[in-house]
């Protein structure tokens, strides 16, 4: 798609700013039904440069620190806040050209995986407005599908880039961790937390991370990777590639709960894995500790609520951030905290603080150390045999915003094992179950992102979903 | 029943590198308040740290200069709390793996060496500085990200005396490594002072009590005497439960210790690895680069002076005292200076002036070079030792060359021997009287000749000389 635009303002049959002015036009009535945005920016316009992105709309996730331009992380104690600086992330798609048309909603700072927890209310999904989208990068997948903006920046910590890109049938790539710089996105779980990309083809994918990723001298946990080009890494040469996928995540009968679309879903990966085999990829079923799946999701709200809780006790309204209300400073604090933030976070906080108590520490927060340390070895180890692992991105389509979500979480767990052991994993959409979207998911190993996405580019022809977006929400 | 006193302290120091330990704010004092701040010491949203290689650097030089155990990779830790002097709400600190661990070094105490063990040494960030007033305070953050640099010793120190004798010893190696300013009066050290008593033959240590943030040497002094004071008492007094562990604070206006809170209800600072920072191997070559830079600290500068320079142990520890003052001995001796002329001159003629004046020795304008010149003038005579002396306070207080100050105040001194025969021979022939009581054995007479001939050359005529030659007039 950006090639193709690209393409279109080189030849003058359209212009940048009638591109940036049909995406504001498009976002601003999108709002209503979609409320996808945070805010629009109503006079974005084109800086001049040679770029592939040079003069495309994108839009960004409200928790990247954006110069000038109000950042909230959809969370009522960041509600006025307006950054004097942007994010290393910002300041390189700005460099390439790229037009900021707006910022999109999230689960509050990142936390939550449907897009219900925004400061300014629930993202809908562009296929149906009855379903959520997922999250968190929730208003960025909603307003790729949707057609807005060709492609938007977004986080992902346990699946919040992959998890969305699939319930809106869209691609979403989390690169390696640290291959894109961290510096000036509002810290959910340091070390997790990844820039990446939300887009409708592979190719789209590559040329964002390309020109976003790279060693920052603000950010010591990103590395160099000048030798990577991942846009001249799509070949679609994946003959005698190796994918596994987990048994106990993909067999029917490994679940007590049979729903329809859980079967559908999984019938529809079965079909995916032969598509494969039909590109000459060698596919094969690996069988995983159940216990250590089991342990995905505890580890993963251990490790998340720990770190969440000691990187948002920055959020205090005294420096930056609305005031609270009070006599003395620790009044002001709680005040704008309990007012700030939603019940959801404040449970995490409430787990966070409790598994870094001294007493509690061993058994919680060094046993999730221990279970992260024993599920990425064994990663590591498939990986010297694999070139990734195939998964269904999530083991059913978006449900209701209305709905009971509780049996969902479980295959969308199994995601942050692309964060426990750093490695790049991209979802792709691969076909509908009920009318909704669906995608599939693959991770491998770290630093092996031009392979990952080389393998993607490959299935994603040979499914025929490339850029897709939502009809009929308008 | 003798009561002996266990010390253990902890030093704060801040380190003088040239921006902050996470932060590229600068690291500079005294500087317009607030002014000295980036949006990583404020801890807005999405800013990291990024660690100050000289900060690391320099911590473990000092951790070298204690003989502490480096560990293989560097990990910082956070320390969360609430509290305004910290923006992000948890400092950033050391506790999984300190910078340096069991240390030991020897202090002079009262011309004895004695040892002192350390538990551990850790780099930290330091925090902004409050001032409080009657219905608010004020904040500056310029200090907030400071490195800071804390040195924790075992329960090993067993007077008031080794504990500031170890203060100062560690100020110095600060000094000599060029590590830190350590200056006080800048509120550059601060010092967490743990006191207990115990009954002499006792293997178990008394109830601890800690004060906190004592910012001057002598207030450790005065805090350590207060504490034993107290202690002592409540013992005596059959009181020992009322000694508890908790942390009090010395207030210089009553000279007293005061509660601040219980350590039953110790914080749980909830310390753990801080992921933003990855752990970094600390490369053995460059540790050994690093303590390849440390100059000889003062104990080993002091044995040398008094071995290969024969000066007295009064001498070699006044030179050694500051970095200052013996860094000034040694470039006289690498001007070819005689050791002990330059110590004479510098332990009692400069030393008493810049302690007179309460000023550095790098401040004064007489530098080893221009005291060379006094001492060559007075060693080939040009200048009598009465009158190298005035030279010296006229360099000092003019802040002229030597040279310039000779011509201008004509200090030279007559050494030629046909002039001072002539004016010698005008003075005998003037006073025929007083030589013939000279000659009748009135021997005294001939101090009122070598006056007669100072006043003739108003000073300046070489002592030795006129002498020599007086007696050969007066045969």
């Amino acid at each position: 798609m950006i090639k193709k635009l690209n393409n279109k303002i080189k030849n003058k049959e359209i212009s940048s700013d009638d591109l940036v002015k049909e995406a504001i036009t498009k976002a601003e009535k999108s709002q209503k039904k979609l409320n996808a945005f945070v805010t629009i920016i109503k006079d974005a316009k084109e800086v001049k440069s040679n770029n592939l992105l040079s003069g495309i709309p994108v839009a960004i996730k409200d928790n990247f620190s954006t110069k000038d331009i109000l950042s909230t992380g959809s969370s009522n104690t960041l509600k006025d806040y307006i950054p004097y600086f942007d994010a290393t992330a910002i300041k390189k798609i700005k460099a390439a050209g790229a037009v900021i048309i707006g910022k999109t909603a999230l689960d509050e700072l990142g936390m939550g995986g449907t897009g219900l927890m925004a400061a300014t209310g629930p993202v809908k999904n562009p296929w149906n407005i009855n379903k959520i989208t997922g999250g968190s990068s929730s208003g960025s997948a909603a307003a790729v599908a949707a057609g807005i903006v060709p492609y938007a920046l977004g986080t992902d910590t346990g699946d919040s880039i992959r998890i969305p890109a699939a319930h809106c049938g869209i691609v979403g790539y989390k690169p390696t961790y640290g291959m894109v710089s961290r510096f000036g996105v509002f810290a959910f779980a340091s070390s997790l937390d990844t820039v990446g990309v939300l887009c409708t083809s592979v190719e789209d994918a590559a040329i964002v991370i390309d020109q976003i990723k790279g060693k920052d001298e603000y950010d010591m946990t990103s590395w160099n990777s000048e030798n990577i080009n991942l846009l001249a890494s799509l070949d679609g040469n994946v003959k005698n590639k190796k994918l596994f996928y987990i048994k106990e995540i993909c067999d029917i009968n490994n679940y007590e709960e049979k729903t329809n679309e859980l079967i559908k879903t999984l019938e529809e990966f079965n079909k995916t894995i032969e598509k494969c085999q039909e590109l000459g990829i060698k596919v094969e079923e690996v069988s995983f500790d159940q216990k250590l799946l089991d342990s995905i999701y505890p580890t993963y709200l251990t490790i998340t609520s720990a770190e969440a809780t000691s990187n948002m006790s920055n959020l205090t309204g005294i420096i930056f951030g609305p005031r609270g209300k009070g006599n003395t400073i620790d009044e002001m604090m709680k005040d704008h905290r309990t007012r700030g933030f939603s019940s959801l976070i404040k449970r995490r906080f409430v787990i966070g603080s409790y598994v870094l108590q001294k007493e509690n520490q061993e058994r919680y927060l060094f046993a999730s150390a221990k279970i992260r340390h024993l599920i990425v070895n064994k990663m590591n180890e498939l990986f010297n045999e694999f070139d990734g692992l195939i998964l269904p991105a999530s083991s059913e389509p978006a449900s209701n915003i209305n709905g009971d979500r509780s049996a969902h979480l479980r295959t969308e767990q199994y995601l942050a094992i692309g964060n426990f052991g750093g490695y790049p994993s991209i979802t792709i959409p691969s076909g509908f179950v009920n009318d909704m979207p669906i995608g599939i998911n693959i991770t491998g190993k770290i630093k092996d992102d031009a392979n990952i996405l080389n393998i993607a580019y490959a299935l994603e022809k040979k499914l025929g979903y490339k850029n897709q977006t939502a009809k009929g929400w308008e | 029943m003798a009561l002996k006193v266990v010390i253990g302290l902890e030093m704060h120091c801040e380190l003088n590198t040239k921006t902050k330990v996470f932060s590229k704010s600068l690291n500079n004092y005294n500087d317009i308040p607030n002014s000295l701040v980036t949006a990583i010491d404020l801890a807005f949203p999405g800013t990291l740290p990024i660690v100050n290689k000289e900060a690391v650097k320099k911590a473990i030089k000092m951790a070298l200069c204690l003989n502490c155990k480096i560990p293989e990779e560097l990990i910082f830790d956070r320390k969360n709390y609430y509290y305004p002097d910290v923006p992000k709400n948890y400092q950033i600190t050391q506790n999984t793996k300190p910078i340096g661990l069991n240390g030991k070094i020897n202090v002079e105490v009262n011309n004895e060496l004695v040892p002192i063990t350390i538990h551990d040494i850790h780099l930290e960030e330091d925090t902004a500085s409050l001032d409080h007033y009657f219905d608010y305070s004020l904040i500056d953050y310029n200090r907030s990200g400071v490195p800071l640099l804390e040195i924790v010793t075992d329960p090993c120190i067993y007077s008031p005396e080794a504990a500031v004798a170890f203060l100062e010893h560690l100020r110095n190696i600060y000094k000599y490594t060029d590590c830190s300013e350590a200056d006080t009066k800048k509120g550059q050290i601060r010092c967490d002072v743990n006191v207990s008593l115990k009954e002499e033959n006792a293997t178990e240590l008394g109830t601890k009590v800690e004060v906190k943030n004592v910012n001057s040497f002598s207030n450790v002094y005065a805090a350590i005497l207060y504490e034993i004071k107290r202690q002592t008492e409540l013992i005596e007094a059959g009181k020992n439960n009322e000694i508890i562990q908790e942390t009090r604070r010395w207030d210089e206006e009553s000279g007293a210790t005061i509660r601040m809170r219980e350590k039953v209800e110790s914080i749980d600072y909830k310390y753990y690895v801080d992921p933003n920072i990855p752990k970094i191997k600390i490369e053995k070559e460059w540790i050994e680069e690093i303590k390849s830079e440390i100059p000889l600290l003062p104990l080993e500068r002091k044995t040398k002076y008094i071995e290969d320079y024969n000066l007295s142990s009064y001498d070699a520890g006044v030179l050694v005292k500051t970095k200052e003052v013996s860094d000034y001995f040694e470039e006289c001796l690498e001007l070819g200076m005689n050791p002990k002329e330059a110590s004479n001159w510098i332990t009692s003629q400069i030393m008493g002036y810049i302690n007179k004046y309460d000023i550095e020795i790098t401040d004064i304008f007489l530098t080893p070079k221009r005291l060379l010149k006094i001492i060559n003038f007075l060693n080939n005579n040009t200048i009598s030792s009465k009158q190298a002396k005035e030279l010296f306070f006229l360099v000092l207080e003019e802040k002229e060359e030597p040279e310039v100050l000779i011509k201008k105040y004509g200090i030279e001194q007559i050494v030629d021997n046909e002039e001072l025969l002539a004016i010698i021979q005008n003075i005998v022939d003037n006073n025929q009287s007083q030589i013939e009581e000279y000659k009748a054995g009135k021997t005294k007479v001939f101090d009122y000749f070598i006056g007669m001939i100072m006043k003739e050359t108003k000073g300046k005529a070489n002592p030795v000389k006129v002498k020599e030659i007086l007696l050969s007039k007066l045969k």
